[in-house]
């Protein structure tokens, strides 16, 4: 087995960076917009946007809350017990809001589905886009995403690691073949 | 995990993972739509031969927020009364395909019976049986003290140091003996009082601490929560105290004992109360009283119990 780094610290930051102006810019400014990262690290991702994005366009209203999709699965049943996260929905609900889901590694595209079902409960918002960090392909429904960092067709053999300094203590994406 | 048959083998990472379900599952509850998705499709029955109604109305609860298809079943008025054997009952449910089941029954056991027979597959979920175990209530009991204590910062942590005093019918209750092992195993230390009579032959074996003076614990121990017991006149078929009267007068937490506890200690009840016996009702009426909160908790942590039961891969059978 070979790991190859394929994103670095610098590397994170730009494509973090250039999402966030790309949310901007397509929502014209911050007014309405919710950013709901997806655990686990999904949230920090999400979190360094809306840092960024305040950095900006600087706003009072709380931009960013992550959104747990455990029970909302498909796929529960075909592996051991799954542990739930917190769910925080920022003040004001998403009720006819702009929503960025962010996640990680998109992949399957059945986490999305299941944060979609996740949201619905929640209310109905105005729009509901996606950013990844990566995406590499493989879609198994009609998913796609609005904002990626880098596209990395990989193999399905293959296996994405994305480490973040909060939690892995080092900012990269690698590899495993 | 499998099967949820007593606290006593429930290690400490597993009671706090549940715990942290619960949590996550108590504040889906506060949404508008408080239905997940996530047991679609699953059959749960509530199998009960003993009376009760808070505890199959908390499950059936959990079990239908969560989409199971819930199948209540009672003794009375099923064949059961016509005679039919747990085993037959079993195997009947077994055919109509559930995928858990919620046991209560009078006999200490029978739901270990059910998980280790081959008579049926499903998840058991006991439920309390007889005066063995009643695990639900004693997560539902940890969830509430540590809530009360850690508040919103409650996930990931344990209950280490917390004195916990279990006043009342000892001999006879599950619910004790299910609280002793899981706040055992979370780091609480726990204190029971009772009148000798109502302490069960072999208690000092136990790794808790025995008094039979309500008010030496009270005034000495300073215990961080009071848990009162119910008296259950339906079992008491010998006499363990002269009367009423003089139960309450001597381990029932009247006003006066009330007014002398810690401002800040809890007072917790598992219902109902038999109020103005072991409970006054200022004290259970109290904001330091969490009699209600328990019953709300124990729809969260049914939740949490009947998601690690059945919503993953099912381990070896």
């Amino acid at each position: 087995m070979s790991t190859r780094v394929v994103l670095q610290q610098a590397d994170i930051t730009r494509a973090l960076t250039r999402i966030s102006h790309e949310i901007l810019e397509s929502n014209r400014g911050t007014d309405n917009l919710v950013i709901l990262g997806i655990p686990t690290r999904g949230v920090l991702l999400g979190q360094r946007i809306a840092g960024i994005i305040q950095g900006i366009e600087p706003t009072e209203r709380q931009l960013v809350g992550q959104i747990d999709v455990t029970m909302y699965r498909d796929d529960l049943a075909s592996h051991p017990t799954r542990t739930s996260s917190p769910t925080d929905i920022p003040v004001g609900g998403i009720e006819g809001a702009t929503i960025v889901l962010v996640d990680d590694v998109l992949y399957s595209g059945r986490t999305i589905r299941a944060a979609l079902d996740a949201l619905a409960d929640f209310g109905r918002p105005r729009a509901v886009r996606l950013a990844a960090l990566i995406d590499r392909g493989h879609r198994e429904l009609p998913i796609r995403a609005d904002f990626i960092g880098k596209n990395l067709p990989s193999a399905v053999s293959e296996r994405i690691n994305v480490r973040l300094q909060e939690l892995d203590g080092v900012d990269e994406v690698t590899i495993d073949s | 995990m499998r099967h949820l048959l007593s606290t006593k083998n429930l290690s400490r990472d597993e009671a706090i993972l549940l715990l942290d379900i619960a949590e996550d599952m108590s504040d889906t509850q506060l949404r508008e739509v408080k239905k997940l998705p996530t047991l679609r499709g699953k059959t749960v029955v509530n199998l009960f031969f003993e009376d009760s109604t808070r505890t199959r109305v908390s499950f059936e609860a959990a079990a239908k927020r969560l989409s199971a298809d819930v199948i209540n079943f009672s003794a009375k008025g099923s064949s059961v009364s016509k005679g039919e054997s747990l085993k037959d009952t079993a195997q009947t449910l077994a055919a109509i395909g559930a995928d858990g089941v919620i046991i209560r029954h009078a006999a200490s056991g029978a739901p270990q019976r059910l998980a280790e027979s081959r008579w049926i597959d499903a998840g058991i979920l006991n439920a309390g049986d007889g005066t063995h175990e009643h695990p639900t209530q004693a997560l539902l009991d940890a969830f509430t003290m540590r809530r009360r204590i850690h508040g919103d910062a409650s996930r990931g942590k344990d209950l280490d140091g917390i004195s916990v005093a279990i006043v009342g019918d000892i001999t006879h209750s599950r619910v004790a003996r299910s609280n002793l092992w899981l706040l055992r195993t979370l780091g609480a230390h726990v204190t029971f009082v009772a009148p000798a009579t109502l302490i069960p032959f072999g208690a000092a074996e136990w790794p808790a601490t025995i008094s039979y003076d309500l008010d030496q614990t009270l005034s000495e121990g300073r215990p961080d929560v009071v848990m009162l017991l119910r008296i259950q006149a339906e079992r008491m078929d010998a006499a363990f105290f002269p009367n009423e009267r003089e139960y309450s007068r001597w381990w029932g937490l009247d006003d006066e004992r009330f007014a002398a506890m810690r401002s800040d200690s809890i007072v917790m009840h598992p219902g109902p109360m038999n109020r103005g016996l072991e409970i006054s009702s200022t004290a259970a009426d109290s904001a330091q009283s969490t009699v209600l909160e328990q019953v709300t908790n124990g729809v969260s942590v049914r939740m949490a119990a009947l998601y690690m039961l059945l919503a993953g891969e099912r381990e070896g059978a």
